[in-house]
């Protein structure tokens, strides 16, 4: 990602003001011929409802208050769940990077429960929770929790072991330390693992609320194929796909924002 | 030509240090930093890495404010020497010791890298150096001083991602300085560096070691440079010090005059030569 947005773009391309519209350039004609090809009967409407269609079912929903209802059930989940496993993937991050003792007492094992797909336990999940908020947070956490642990854990790792000298001989604390030069040694591979535990976060919640829920999007749409909803059933695709650009950006803002020494973060 | 060379001992005594050393030292001694350079002294210091034996007993007295330069072949342990003296690592046998009672931040190291904290812009880099004074109320105005001595006060707030391999060096050395240190040990600060910016730096460096009167212990590969800079020239072979050679040029040395360059032909000559006779 970075590395692309790093090179200069070509001149003749920036045309004025019109810059931040470009990227939307392609969805919009994408939308424009998928609506076509609907309106002409091209593709039958029991396939692929067109945009008009799915946007009038979505006005639907959200007036009856069931859109925004599942929505806010999802995104509360989606965030719980990565907080917590977030959280505990840093820690257990940290604790192995900074203490050869944890990482000796920790590591192999977190190693071989990380070869288990985690999606894998969802029989079991269900056998312990039930269909119950627990199951899906449970997952939720479990899938955030090792992008976020491995990434940490290799950033303090990797952090050069020059620097961490440097700030020896001018008499750091351990503390000064951690801060100045070990943790922000170790930011940008932290994001990459927040970037990546984002979208394990929302694969596992579709998963788990089209298999055992009661409520959120993923219901939602299951509800809609029973029906034969197919509009509502692309509706909670769009939002999804939507929900997930929305995190990232998110990430690529706070990067963007605690990153602005690195070159390949550098506003042009 | 010869009497520039003056062989000694490696059991060196102190010797008298050339004037414009005194009228700084007397200069700086007025103001209110009171940086005096730091005496070193070295006995039988030996370091090995396992079965290898880098340093086998070194012997050096460098009384304090003087200029040393360490050269030798690559690989000789000039380094491992350095980061001896500056407590990087751990003595096998052997002692250094200081003239006076030091403090940490009485002696400090510049390498060959810069080693600044990317994620610090230039001035909060040199604020490293204040070590524990670093919360000090004056830690900024010490800092922004440090920097204009290097000449570099208008870089103050840019990240060090986009300084030149010598501005970065040249902070590195602000930071090095602006605890006032009274030894200081640089490790080929320069040997990155493209020819015009090394001579550059050496000028620069030249000027704060007489405005400072520090005592400056410089390892390098470049016999030229340490002939233009120092006052004394080490030569480690075989894990000891093999030469000690006074040099008592004139300053300021005019690059590539006479001497200069009899001299470094003639070092240069011990050290190519000194490999050969002691390996039959
Ligand atoms: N931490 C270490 N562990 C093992 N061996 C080491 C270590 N540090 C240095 N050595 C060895 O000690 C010897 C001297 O190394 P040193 O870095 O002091 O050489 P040098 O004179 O500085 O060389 P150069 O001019 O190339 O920088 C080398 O043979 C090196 O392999
Ligand atoms: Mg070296």
């Amino acid at each position: 990602m970075s590395v692309i947005e790093s090179f200069p773009r070509v001149r003749a391309l920036k045309l004025p003001r019109a810059d931040g519209f470009v990227p939307w350039i392609v969805p919009l004609v994408i939308l424009g011929v998928w609506q076509l090809a609907c309106a002409t009967g091209f593709v039958s409407s029991r396939v692929l409802p067109a945009p008009s269609d799915v946007a009038l079912a979505g006005w639907k929903l959200t007036v009856s208050g069931e859109l925004g209802r599942n929505i806010w059930v999802s995104f509360w989940r989606a965030s719980i769940g990565f907080m917590i496993g977030g959280s505990i993937g840093f820690a257990f991050g940290l604790a192995n990077g900074l203490s050869q003792l944890a990482g000796k007492l920790t590591d192999t094992t977190l190693q071989m429960v990380r070869n288990i797909p985690h999606l894998a336990l969802i029989p079991l999940v269900i056998l312990w929770f039930g269909i119950d908020e627990t199951a899906k947070l449970f997952l939720v956490a479990l899938g955030v929790f090792f992008p976020v642990y491995l990434n940490t854990l290799h950033g303090i790792r990797t952090v050069d072991p020059q620097l961490i000298e440097m700030g020896r001989i001018y008499g750091m604390t351990n503390g000064e330390l951690f801060t100045r030069v070990i943790f922000p040694g170790a930011l940008p591979s932290i994001f990459v693992g927040l970037r990546f535990a984002l979208g394990i976060m929302w694969l596992t919640l579709i998963v788990a609320e089209t298999i055992a829920a009661s409520s959120g999007l993923g219901y939602m749409a299951m509800q809609a194929r029973e029906f034969m909803l197919v509009d509502v059933v692309v509706l909670s695709i769009l939002i999804y796909a939507l929900l997930g650009k929305l995190a990232d950006s998110a990430s690529r803002a706070l990067e963007r924002l605690t990153l602005a020494w690195h070159p390949a973060f550098r506003k042009p | 030509m010869q009497e520039a060379l003056r062989f000694r001992v490696p059991e060196a005594e102190l010797i008298d240090r050339p004037d414009y050393v005194k009228q700084a030292r007397r200069l700086w001694q007025g103001s209110e930093v009171g940086a005096r350079g730091l005496a070193l002294t070295i006995r039988g210091l030996r370091k090995s890495f396992g079965d290898h034996e880098v340093l086998r007993g070194i012997d050096v007295c460098i009384p304090a404010g003087q200029f040393v330069a360490i050269v030798g072949k690559s690989g000789c342990g000039k380094s491992t020497l350095l980061r001896l003296i500056a407590g990087l690592e751990s003595i096998d046998s052997g002692s250094v010791s200081f003239g006076s009672e030091a403090r940490p931040e009485d002696a400090r190291v510049m390498f060959q890298e810069p080693r600044l904290l990317p994620w610090a812009r230039v001035l909060a880099n040199v604020e490293v150096g204040l070590g524990r004074g670093r919360k000090s109320a004056d830690a900024r105005a010490r800092a922004e001083r440090a920097l204009t001595e290097v000449g570099l006060a208008e870089k103050r707030g840019q990240w060090p991602a986009v300084l030149s391999g010598g501005q970065k060096q040249r902070v590195a050395l602000a930071r090095a300085l602006v605890s006032h240190p009274r030894l200081l040990a640089f490790d080929e600060p320069l040997g990155a560096l493209d020819a015009l910016t090394r001579i550059t730096m050496q000028r620069l460096l030249e000027r704060v070691w007489r405005d400072q009167g520090f005592t400056a212990i410089l390892v390098t590969h470049d016999v030229s440079e340490a002939i233009a800079l120092a006052d004394r020239v080490l030569l480690l072979e075989d894990g000891r010090i093999a030469r000690d050679i006074h040099i008592d040029i004139k300053r300021p040395r005019k690059r590539g005059s006479a001497d200069l360059a009899a001299l470094e032909g003639s070092i240069l000559g011990e050290l190519l030569r000194g490999g050969d006779e002691r390996s039959t």
